[in-house]
């Protein structure tokens, strides 16, 4: 796998079908079924439970517009992502093109599914930061590695925001 | 702005209740609840709070952004959280200490208010 920028563009090339897979996964991975930690990470409480009529007012008026913040940026990735409905060899590397006018909601999509999937499986501090682990292992060893792959990507446009200001 | 926001604007604004018991008029009661000056003038922090999978890099770049910090500012605050825990970003008016809190959640940063001890 390769990154470059180009233009107004950050293009992955050479994406390999494995890590193509992992990518295509990020819409469904920002709201994982049945998993009420993750949606508790995602929607978090603005102050301590004694503030009882602020946390409510919260969950009335706040988490509906950040929920759709949430799905707009979910959105705008998934669009991108039909680049890698690939069409020729069903296992030949492939090239992804992210308008840099689109990187805001890659971050927003890939922090969303690593924060879910992070509180799905209660990853610890120490997993977080074992980068060397095998994907093959378990479900549980691969959602770690989409985690981590994940935050590779999300270093790597924020570098080129960075590089852009 | 949230409607949470607007509807805080009056918070701290005198409240008058007007209880009619009976269906004959009477002189109505009114309760009379004044907010003290320490609850007017106590600032709420804006506190952000450690998360391990949240990348260093991105909180500083989400200080910049919400606060308008510099650089290194920002990177002072992210590494607070990081080893102390918490950082208590801003402090000031209620009001906008939740619109603060609120921006922070929208990049999915764990951050509360806080009244000031």
């Amino acid at each position: 796998m390769e990154i470059c920028r180009q233009d107004q563009a950050l293009e992955i090339r050479e994406l390999d079908p494995f890590l193509a897979e992992l990518l295509r996964q990020i819409p469904e991975s920002t709201q994982p079924k049945d998993s009420p930690a993750a949606d508790e990470r995602l929607f978090s409480a603005p102050a301590a439970p004694e503030e009882k009529d602020l946390c409510a007012e919260w969950k009335v008026y706040v988490v509906p517009e950040l929920r759709r913040l949430f799905q707009s940026a979910t959105e705008t990735v998934r669009q991108d992502l039909k680049q890698l409905q690939c069409t020729g060899k069903p296992f030949a590397n492939c090239t992804l093109c992210i308008p840099l006018a689109h990187t805001d909601a890659w971050l927003s999509a890939l922090n969303q599914a690593r924060l879910a999937i992070a509180a799905t499986y209660q990853f610890s501090d120490h997993e977080l930061c074992d980068h060397y682990r095998s994907p093959l292992g378990s479900r549980r060893d691969l959602s770690l590695f989409q985690v981590n792959f994940y935050g590779f990507l999300q270093e790597f446009i924020l570098r080129e925001i960075e590089g852009n200001s | 702005m949230s409607r949470l926001s607007r509807k805080k604007e009056t918070k701290f604004a005198t409240t008058l209740v007007i209880n009619f018991p009976h269906a004959t008029l009477e002189a109505p009661t009114i309760e009379k609840k004044e907010a003290t000056s320490q609850e007017i003038e106590m600032p709420w922090n804006v506190v952000v709070h450690n998360d391990p999978v949240n990348l260093m890099s991105y909180v500083t770049m989400v200080f910049q952004r919400v606060f308008g910090y510099p650089r290194e500012r920002a990177e002072k605050h992210m590494l607070e959280v990081h080893h102390s825990g918490r950082s208590i970003l801003w402090s000031g008016v209620r009001e906008r200490a939740e619109l603060y809190v609120q921006q922070l959640h929208g990049y999915l940063l764990l951050a509360t208010i806080e009244k000031t001890v």
